[in-house]
């Protein structure tokens, strides 16, 4: 809108317009907006008439205040979110930017979970701002039109009324004495015509600034485009993991059994037996190889049997014992939380293995708050540092894609605690 | 020696005949050969093998309806012999099938260990005559675990779980060791889930945690 008004061609356009929509329903608005506010105030008010009566501040007045207060921070988020939604739906009138609410919590979740938020304030501190401010600027606009108006029209009311009639600066006999008023009513329309842009423009932007969100929901996007991104890469190494079992890993198994077959019916000590013999050896090694790239590109337990199965593999294969307690019971798990707190698992064990010099370890799957908790423990000399190692660096990457966080505490001498949290919402 | 009459079930096709073929050669019977549980379950039932040899990754879900054919196959017929391959080590499947019956006649192999024949069909002859043939591999690893159950709980965890063998309740509990009764919750959830008590509505958590006390104090 604002930028609108410095075009040559501004009066012309769609945009004086489009400000007086805009305008009007403000005025419309108003009455409730202004009337709204002041009952939420009205402890204030027979506080502040206390006070003019008295003239003293005593402690009397504090109940009001605090009443006030109160009303102001229960009831006034109630007024001022449907506001709000209304003023970013009028919002379009005068901005044909992309407007984006910046609450984060859907309309389907808890009531409480909006007055947590901050934009839910901005909210109400647009509506106060709103029901003190615009009643004084829109008035005198208000008051400049019907001035305007009365300057236009001054010809007919001093040709319906008898006597001169004063109007503000000149006193009006006739049809012909009223003309130059006319004219100077008139001059006055494109100045409206530019105060209602400046006026909707304001208004607008202090709309924007206060009621929509202007670049967390840009970064919010960023963040789930990364998540689905990642969702693909499981989804593709499922699907390669599958086709090499199915296909390659079944053939395999069958040549090398069919090897095993070929080398009954050779004599044993001829050079036949010793090359089937060679090359069953081969492709039992090939079996381990391809058993082990599959575990490496996505560990058939994980996909066949969830979380809590595939740690307590990787708990039984790991050098020292490890504890494993399960909190999260028998649901699964979405696919890239479960890789990323399988992997999560796996990094810190390989750490507790590598540098930690640990007797015992444990790990620990947990559910708090709409987050599944990792918690891989160990009783060695501590001191890992995200800085010197990459695994951990790795594990915090691959945990921030998935919106969670790693944390770590390991002071000189241990112990040493790894802890992953990773939003889930069902 | 009377042959051995065996059900296969595996639903790779060229695994499913070369292991046929391997039977045969080694005098066993194969009756049938099928690729998923169902038919497997109606041959054996029509039938009456004295062997059953199930993969355990198997149509629809391919996750573990070779176990659970197996365990059903074993409560139903307590004197066929089955042998599950397994894709990899789970412990878990190898304690569901050695609780099923008599814990005889039962094996668990992976699956990478048919390629050695004569091994291979040792561990058949083994389990066909009443033996239990469970995979070194499971056997490393069940022998590095800790053996007590309750060394894993920590000392207030203790206490609870003596308190509870005593007919505590939580709130109880909690009076006693002056604690809320919401920490006493906490503890108790900790106890079963290192106990390895699954969240179930058949059975009594508290019940199975306390016999765990029982047997091993």
């Amino acid at each position: 809108m604002l930028p609108a008004l410095f075009w040559r061609r501004y009066l012309l356009s769609s945009w004086p317009w489009r400000a007086l929509a805009y305008v009007f329903t403000t005025y419309l608005l108003l009455p409730f907006i202004t009337f709204g506010t002041a009952m939420l105030a009205l402890p204030w008010a027979a506080a502040a008439s206390r006070f003019s009566e008295s003239g003293m501040l005593d402690l009397g007045l504090l109940p009001w205040l605090i009443s006030s207060a109160v009303l102001v921070v229960t009831i006034g988020p109630l007024v001022a979110m449907p506001l709000a939604a209304l003023e970013r739906h009028r919002l379009g009138i005068v901005d044909k930017r992309p407007i984006v609410t910046a609450h984060t919590s859907g309309t389907t979740g808890s009531p409480f979970a909006r007055y947590m938020e901050t934009a839910l304030w901005r909210e109400l501190a647009y509506l106060l701002l709103l029901a003190i401010v615009a009643p004084v600027i829109y008035g005198a606009l208000a008051a400049l039109v019907f001035l305007a108006f009365l300057l236009i029209t001054s010809p007919l009311i001093a040709m319906a009324a008898d006597d001169p009639v004063t109007l503000w600066f000149a006193e009006v006999g006739s049809f012909e004495q009223a003309l130059p008023i006319t004219i100077l009513g008139l001059a006055m329309v494109p100045l409206i015509g530019y105060l209602l842009g400046l006026l909707s423009g304001g208004h607008a932007a202090l709309a924007r600034a206060m009621l929509t969100d202007t670049g967390a929901n840009a970064l919010r996007e960023v963040t789930r485009s990364r998540a689905r991104l990642l969702d693909a890469f499981d989804a593709e190494r499922r699907r390669i993991e599958r086709d090499l079992h199915d296909g390659a890993q079944h053939r395999l198994t069958s040549l090398t059994l069919q090897l095993a077959v070929a080398r009954l019916d050779v004599t044993g000590g001829s050079p036949a037996a010793h090359a089937l013999d060679k090359a069953h050896d081969q492709a039992k090694e090939l079996m381990v190889v391809l058993r082990d790239l599959i575990h490496g590109i996505r560990p058939q337990v994980l996909t066949e049997l969830g979380l809590p199965a595939a740690v307590a593999e990787l708990a039984g294969q790991s050098a020292i014992p490890v504890t494993v307690t399960n909190l999260l019971g028998g649901q699964r798990l979405p696919e890239t939380l479960e890789s990323t707190a399988y992997f999560a698992v796996s990094e810190a064990l390989v750490n507790v293995a590598t540098h930690s010099k640990a007797k015992r370890a444990a790990v620990k799957l947990s559910m708090r708050s709409g987050k599944v908790v990792v918690e891989v423990s160990d009783d060695g000399r501590g001191g890992a540092d995200p800085a010197r190692g990459s695994g951990l660096t790795g594990l915090a990457d691959r945990v921030a894609a998935v919106n969670g966080r790693l944390l770590l505490s390991s002071p000189p001498g241990g112990p040493t605690l790894v802890r992953v949290e990773l939003p889930w919402s069902r | 020696m009377e042959s051995v009459r065996v059900v296969l079930a595996e639903d790779g096709v060229l695994l499913r005949e070369g292991l046929s073929g391997v039977l045969q050669r080694f005098g066993f019977e194969v009756i049938a050969a099928v690729g998923e549980t169902n038919s497997l379950k109606a041959v054996v039932a029509q039938q009456k093998p004295d062997l059953v040899i199930t993969d355990i990754r198997m149509p629809p879900s391919f996750t573990d309806e070779g176990i659970r054919a197996a365990v059903e196959l074993r409560t139903t017929y307590p004197g066929t012999a089955v042998v599950v391959l397994s894709q990899y080590v789970q412990d878990g499947f190898a304690s569901t099938l050695l609780e099923t019956g008599d814990g005889t006649r039962i094996g668990y192999l992976l699956k990478d260990r048919v390629v050695d024949l004569a091994e291979f069909i040792a561990a058949l002859r083994t389990v066909v005559s009443g033996g239990t043939v469970v995979d070194p591999e499971v056997v490393r690893r069940l022998l590095r675990r800790p053996r007590d159950p309750l060394a894993d709980l920590s000392s207030r965890e203790r206490e609870v779980l003596a308190l509870l063998a005593e007919g505590h309740s939580n709130a109880a509990i909690g009076k006693r060791l002056f604690i809320t009764e919401p920490a006493v919750g906490k503890h108790v959830g900790n106890i079963f889930a290192k106990l390895g008590l699954p969240p179930t509505q058949d059975v009594n958590r508290r019940v199975l945690a306390v016999l765990t006390y029982l047997r091993t104090t």
